[in-house]
C-alpha cells in the first residue's frame, strides 16, 4: 500500500534542547498507527510538525505527495496543499466557541473548498450521524460533553476529507465505554481508506484501535510491541 | 451664596438673573456691545442684519450671547460660542467666523491684538458692570455702593479707568445717575430669570433637544471612527511587523497619556495656522482618535483572549490567516469586547461635553447657558441629567440583551 505519511530523520529543537531526535515513520492508507509515549516525550510536537504548525531542524516530512522541508513553516500554496491532505484533532478539541457543532463542521468545506453551503451542511450532518452525535448538531461547544466535543472535532477534521488524520490524546476526555466506541470508529475510518496517526499514552486504547504501535522515548522512536 | 468669597467683580454684567438671586452693587462701568469684523468686510457687515447665514462669535451666557440668539431668530445668523475672549478674535482673523459681538473693552483689546480686524460704530446694546455679593450680605453691598459713589464723586474711579484706557464719554452720565441715588441703570437682557421654572423649562426644551441631538450624532460618529481605527490599531499590534507594533504602541501611549482636552485644543486652535478644521469635524476627530486608543486596547486584549488552539485548528483545516481573523478570531473577540465597548460609548457620550471648548454647543454647554441665564442649576441640571440617562440607559440594555443572546447561542 502507498505511504500517505513519510517522516524521515526528523529532529525538532527548541533552542539547544532536542524535543524529537532522528525520527522516521511511515503510515499507509488503511493503517492506524498509535504513537505512544509518556507525557512530554514529544508526541504532540511530531503531530504538530506533520500538520505544518511546528518547524523542524533536520529531515523531511511528506504527506500524500506534499513535501515539507526543514527550517521554516510551510507557506502559501504548499500550506494549502498540506492542509487539504492532513486533518488534526486536538487533545482539547478546540471547537470554534461561537458557532454550533454543525456550523463547526461545515465551515471549512464552504470557505476553504468552496463547497455550496447546502451540500456542505448535508455532508456535515452525515458525518455527525456517522460519529453518533447527530442529536447535538445545533448545540454550542460549551453545551457538549467531552466525548461529544471529541466526535464533533473528528467530524470537523473529516469534513475536508483529508487522506491523513492526526489525533492527539483522543481518549483524554472519554470513559471506558466511549473509548471502545472511538476505537471502533477509528478502525472504520481506516477501513474506508484513510491513514490515521494517533498519539496516546493509553495502552489499552492503543491495543484496541491500532494496527501498529510505535513508542517515543526521550524524543527517539522505538518499534512498539503489542 | 455658599460663602466661598464675599465679593465678585471683574466684567460681571448686570443681568436679571443676578438681580433676582444676588445682592448686586450699583453699576460702576457702562459698556456698549460692539460688532467686530475683518477690515475687508467693513462695508459689507455693518450690522447683525448684514450677517444672515454667517457665523458670529461671542462668549456664552452674556448679554452679547442673548443678542445673538435674538439675531439668530430675526436675521438668521449662526451664533458660535467661545469659552474665552481671545480665540473669537483670532478665529475671526483666520476666517473661521465672520464677526464677533462682545463688549467694547474686549473688542478694543481684540482689535489691538489682531490688526486685520476693525470695530464697527453700530450701537448694538448697552450694558453695565457690577459687583455681586450674597443676598445675606446686603449691608456689605450698601457699604460697597457708598465706596463706589465716593470714588465716582472724587474722580478716583475715573483715574483708574483712564490709566487703563477705558474711560469714555458714556461714563459721566452713568456716574451722575448713580451718585444721584439710583441703584440700577436699567437691566438690558431678555429676562429669562423672571420665568417660572416650568416656563423656563418649556422655553429651553427645544434648544436642549437640539443640543442632545448634536451630542448623539457627535458621539455616534466618534465611536464609529474609534471602532474602525481601534480595530486597525489592534490588528496592527497583533499581526503587524515589529515596526508597525512599535508605532501603534507609541501612538496609543501618547493618546492615552495626555488629556482629551489638550488634544481638542491642539486640533482646533493649535493646528489653526496650518489647517483650519471646522469645529464639529475637529470635535469628531478629537473624540474619535482619543477613544480609538482605548478601543484598540480592548480589541487587542480580546483578540489575544481567543484560545490559540482554535487558531491552530483553523489553520489545519486550511483557512488563510485572513479567514481565521474574519471567521474565527474576530467574531469571538467582538463578543468579548462588547461589554467594555458599551461602557466606553457611555463614557464617550459624557466626554463629548468637553468639545464645548472648541465652540461646539452640545447638551452640557447648552445646559450651562440655560442655567446661567435663569440663574439656577436645579431645573437645567435635572433636565440635562434626564437626557443623558435617556441616551445611555437604552445602550446598556441593548448590549446586555445581545450578550445574553450570544450566551444562549
Amino acid at each position: 500500500m502507498s505511504d500517505v505519511l513519510t517522516v524521515r530523520d526528523v529532529r525538532i529543537q527548541r533552542g539547544a534542547r532536542r524535543i524529537v531526535d532522528d525520527v522516521s515513520l511511515d503510515v499507509t492508507r488503511g493503517d492506524v498507527v498509535a504513537l505512544m509515549g509518556a507525557s512530554g516525550s514529544g508526541k504532540t510536537t511530531i503531530l504538530r510538525a506533520i500538520a505544518g504548525l511546528e518547524s523542524f531542524a533536520t529531515g523531511a516530512i511528506e504527506v500524500a505527495g506534499v513535501r515539507l522541508c526543514a527550517n521554516g513553516l510551510p507557506k502559501g500554496k504548499l500550506l494549502r496543499d498540506l492542509h487539504s491532505r492532513v486533518g488534526m484533532v486536538f487533545q482539547f478539541h478546540h471547537l470554534f466557541a461561537h458557532m454550533t457543532a454543525l456550523h463547526n463542521v461545515w465551515l471549512a468545506p464552504v470557505h476553504v473548498q468552496g463547497v455550496p453551503r447546502h451540500a456542505a451542511e448535508a455532508r456535515a450532518r452525515e458525518l455527525l450521524a456517522l460519529l453518533g452525535v447527530a442529536d447535538v448538531a445545533e448545540a454550542m461547544p460549551h453545551e457538549l460533553s467531552g466525548g461529544e466535543a471529541q466526535r464533533v472535532a473528528i467530524a470537523r477534521a473529516l469534513a475536508v476529507d483529508p487522506p491523513l488524520l492526526l489525533m492527539d490524546e483522543p481518549t483524554a476526555s472519554l470513559d471506558a465505554n466511549r473509548r471502545g466506541e472511538l476505537a471502533a470508529t477509528l478502525r472504520q475510518l481506516a477501513d474506508a481508506g484513510r491513514a490515521l496517526l494517533v498519539a496516546t499514552h493509553d495502552e489499552d486504547f492503543a491495543r484496541t484501535c491500532a494496527r501498529r504501535i510505535v513508542r517515543l522515548d526521550a524524543g527517539r522512536l522505538h518499534p512498539g510491541v503489542f | 451664596m455658599r460663602g466661598d468669597f464675599d465679593i465678585g467683580l471683574s466684567g460681571l454684567e448686570d443681568t436679571p438673573a443676578r438681580r433676582a438671586r444676588l445682592a448686586v452693587t450699583i453699576p460702576y462701568y457702562e459698556f456698549r456691545e460692539v460688532l467686530t469684523v475683518r477690515q475687508a468686510d467693513r462695508e459689507r457687515f455693518r450690522t447683525l442684519g448684514d450677517l444672515r447665514g454667517r457665523r458670529v462669535a461671542t462668549l456664552g451666557a452674556t448679554l452679547a450671547y442673548e443678542l445673538l440668539i435674538q439675531a439668530e431668530a430675526e436675521h438668521g445668523i449662526q451664533p458660535v460660542v467661545y469659552e474665552d475672549d481671545v480665540h473669537p478674535y483670532s478665529d475671526l482673523a483666520l476666517g473661521r467666523v465672520d464677526a464677533v459681538v462682545l463688549d467694547q473693552v474686549l473688542a478694543e483689546r481684540g482689535v489691538r491684538r489682531n490688526p486685520t480686524l476693525a470695530n464697527q460704530d453700530t450701537r448694538l446694546a448697552v450694558g453695565h458692570y457690577v459687583g455681586i455679593l450674597a443676598p445675606a450680605n446686603a449691608a456689605l453691598r450698601d457699604r460697597v455702593n457708598d465706596i463706589l459713589r465716593q470714588a465716582m464723586r472724587d474722580g478716583s474711579l475715573e483715574r483708574i479707568f483712564r490709566t487703563w484706557g477705558m474711560w469714555n464719554a458714556d461714563q459721566p452720565a452713568l456716574y451722575a445717575r448713580m451718585t444721584g441715588g439710583e441703584t440700577s441703570a436699567g437691566v438690558s437682557a431678555t429676562g429669562a430669570a423672571s420665568l417660572s421654572p416650568w416656563d423656563a423649562a418649556v422655553r429651553y426644551f427645544p434648544a436642549l433637544v437640539r443640543a442632545a441631538a448634536i451630542t448623539v450624532v457627535l458621539s455616534s460618529l466618534a465611536m464609529a471612527l474609534a471602532v474602525c481605527l481601534g480595530v486597525l490599531i489592534a490588528s496592527g499590534r497583533v499581526y503587524g511587523t515589529r515596526g508597525v507594533q512599535v508605532a501603534f504602541t507609541a501612538w496609543v501611549e501618547v493618546v492615552r497619556g495626555t488629556p482629551l482636552l489638550l488634544q481638542l485644543f491642539v486640533l482646533y486652535f493649535g493646528l489653526a495656522a496650518v489647517v483650519q478644521l471646522p469645529a464639529f469635524f475637529a470635535a469628531l476627530l478629537g473624540l474619535g482618535l482619543n477613544y480609538a486608543a482605548y478601543e484598540s486596547e480592548i480589541y487587542r486584549g480580546a483578540l489575544e483572549a481567543v484560545p490559540r488552539g482554535q487558531l491552530d485548528a483553523a489553520r489545519t483545516l486550511g483557512f488563510s490567516e485572513r479567514q481565521i481573523f474574519t471567521l474565527v478570531r474576530g467574531p469571538q473577540a467582538f463578543r468579548l469586547a462588547l461589554a467594555p465597548m458599551t461602557n466606553d460609548f457611555v463614557a464617550l457620550l459624557k466626554d463629548s461635553s468637553l468639545v464645548s471648548v472648541i465652540t461646539v454647543i452640545e447638551l452640557t454647554k447648552q445646559t450651562q447657558i440655560f442655567a446661567a441665564n435663569i440663574g439656577s442649576w436645579v431645573v437645567p441640571g435635572v433636565m440635562c441629567g434626564a437626557m443623558y440617562l435617556a441616551l445611555s440607559l437604552p445602550l446598556a440594555r441593548i448590549a446586555r440583551r445581545i450578550e445574553k443572546g450570544w450566551r444562549r447561542g
